[in-house]
């Protein structure tokens, strides 16, 4: 039997794939449908040498990740809705000070504490919007435990190139079903390590002034360098500042970072679109049900395809929209109100032509609840 | 292969979501095959109904869930109750005996065996309960082989329970030998 090979759950994918990234300290507060993230990365992480620590609070978990990486780890937590909502104002912290982190948010009903061991997607504009102010986040999410795996390592990596909170957001179809991961060798998947600084000990370093490349090197904090880190707009020496060019700098500089690279964030995966006449976008374990959908249809002379999103935000809107462009219909498929609906209608040529089929009783979407939305758009036959 | 789809059902404590994950990573660490297994969580965990979905294939799974099992497991009257009605048309059925009392008549082939006393009377352990009734579902469906759920067990149990389990695997595969319906 090859060692590689696992059969677990994907919260378990999810907490290899972390440490296949060099994660080295985990903080988190257990919550279903993510607990088992922290119990597998409780086990592991001892072995790799990291830290575990099961803090007090989500509150507690997000800060003390925050104060990790500043000192030169690579940092994760994990949690649900609940959770999560916890997590905002550290969040927005970590954005504003340019802390790379990996935050995991493993989806359950909501508001409050809603559904516990149901499965929902209904915190897709909460990545988005959960912290206060004008920002940029990036969110990416996965339908299987190889696709977890590797959205995870990249998650990592995208926290690293642009020094930036990233957000797994996953669900309890994924999280909980047990299916087969085959975990990649060492370099098969690039991983990004911390851009350090080269600024000699003893000579002043500036964490907020840009390379000619635009990025920042990082030192870690309390070993050489002496520097000041804040939640407030500041200058290149880490300093609060009120100085309106300075502000204006600093919102254009994290929001441009992330939208202005939109494309190179931006993970999906397509099946059949070429010729659709009818497109399905969906993501998470929804696409898995809407993948159902088209293997059935197609073998019929259906021309329908699929756009399966990992990237939720930045949403890839030039992406979808030329993805889309000779679509008849296009229905999004997701558990929530239509969250991504309303931004996938914001992307395309013509949004009365984006329709919605969802669920939002706490059960898992079936290929039959799909079929009978397109029978109602297309009419009988489908 | 036919893709098939199974539905494992009992109360907390019989071991049936235990048996959910040995058969279904069986089939993918020993045989080389698809699967995926879900399960239901949250109340009916805790003292009502519990239930595992299993699907096992050679192709890829992309719904995970079990809508219309071909294979139906009861180990329990409520899990009877509760999901005998699910069947797809022509499937197989079984329950234990002990637990169950089939009322209604499903369009299945049922096989009721006494997998719980014969457990109690050769080896005296209602442990390994679970292992006897996959014992009689790999038997009955030749979904995987018994040595790859062998394998499976022991990398997930002590070596001492071992041979506990062995027994209790070919139990329940006697049990379809000898032909009790």
């Amino acid at each position: 039997m090859n060692q590689n090979i696992k059969f677990i759950q994907g919260n378990e994918a999810c907490a290899e794939g972390a440490i296949y990234a060099g994660l080295d300290f985990f903080a988190g507060y257990p919550i279903t449908p993510s607990t088992e993230i922290a119990e597998h990365l409780a086990a592991r992480l001892p072995q790799k040498a990291g830290k575990f620590i099961q803090m007090e609070d989500e509150i507690a978990s997000m800060c003390a990740i925050i104060g990790a990486s500043l000192t030169g780890h690579k940092v994760l937590t994990a949690t649900s809705g609940p959770g999560f909502s916890l997590m905002q104002e550290a969040l927005g912290y970590a954005v504003m000070a340019e802390i790379p982190c990996v935050i995991v948010n493993v989806q359950r009903g909501g508001p409050s504490t809603g559904i516990p061991t149901h499965v929902s997607q209904g915190d897709v504009n909460q990545a988005r919007w959960g912290t206060h102010g004008d920002h940029a986040i990036v969110t990416l999410t996965a339908s299987n435990h190889q696709d977890v795996f590797a959205t995870t390592v990249e998650a990592f990596n995208i926290a690293e190139t642009y020094r930036t909170p990233v957000i797994l957001l996953f669900d309890e179809v994924v999280g909980h079903m047990r299916e087969k991961l085959v975990i990649p060798e060492p370099g098969e998947i690039a991983t990004v390590e911390r851009l350090r600084t080269s600024v000699a000990e003893g000579v002043d370093y500036h964490p907020y002034l840009p390379r000619e490349d635009g990025r920042l090197p990082m030192s870690d904090f309390g070993h050489v360098h002496r520097y000041n880190v804040t939640g407030l707009y500041h200058d290149m020496w880490g300093f609060p500042s009120d100085n309106p060019d300075v502000v204006h700098g600093l919102i254009r500089h994290l929001v441009d970072k992330i939208e202005n690279n939109v494309n190179e964030i931006a993970l999906y995966k397509e099946l059949y679109l070429d010729d659709a006449d009818y497109i399905l976008i969906s993501y998470g374990s929804s696409a898995r049900s809407a993948r159902h959908v088209i293997e059935t249809l197609r073998p019929r002379g259906e021309r329908i395809g699929l756009l399966e999103l990992q990237t939720l935000w930045p949403f890839p809107a030039d992406i979808v929209r030329e993805k889309c462009r000779n679509a008849k219909y296009i229905v999004v498929v997701e558990m929530n109100m239509g969250q991504i609906r309303q931004a996938v209608q914001m992307a395309v040529d013509d949004p009365d032509r984006v329709f919605l089929a969802n669920r939002i009783d706490g059960v898992f979407i079936t290929p039959r609840d799909i079929r009978k939305l397109l029978r109602v758009i297309v009419g009988k036959g489908v | 292969m036919e893709r098939c789809r199974l539905v494992l059902s009992g109360s907390g404590g019989q071991g049936v979501i235990t048996a959910a994950i040995l058969l279904a990573e069986a089939a993918v660490l020993y045989e080389d095959l698809t699967a995926v297994q879900t399960q239901a969580y949250g109340a009916a965990a805790r003292g009502g109904a519990t239930r595992s979905d299993v699907i096992i294939a050679d192709s890829e799974i992309n719904f995970p869930k079990v809508l219309q099992p071909n294979v139906l497991i009861c180990l329990t009257q409520e899990a009877y109750n509760k999901f005998s009605s699910i069947i797809r048309p022509g499937g197989l059925l079984i329950t234990d005996t002990r637990f169950v009392k089939t009322q209604r008549k499903v369009d299945a082939i049922q096989y009721e065996l006494p997998m719980y006393a014969t457990v109690m009377e050769k080896i005296g352990k209602p442990i390994v309960f679970n292992i006897c009734m996959l014992g009689v579902l790999v038997r009955k469906t030749a979904l995987v082989k018994p040595e790859s759920i062998m394998s499976a067990l022991k990398a997930r149990i002590p070596s001492g329970f071992l041979e506990m389990n062995e027994k209790a695997l070919n139990i329940g595969m006697e049990l379809v030998d000898t032909g009790s319906r």
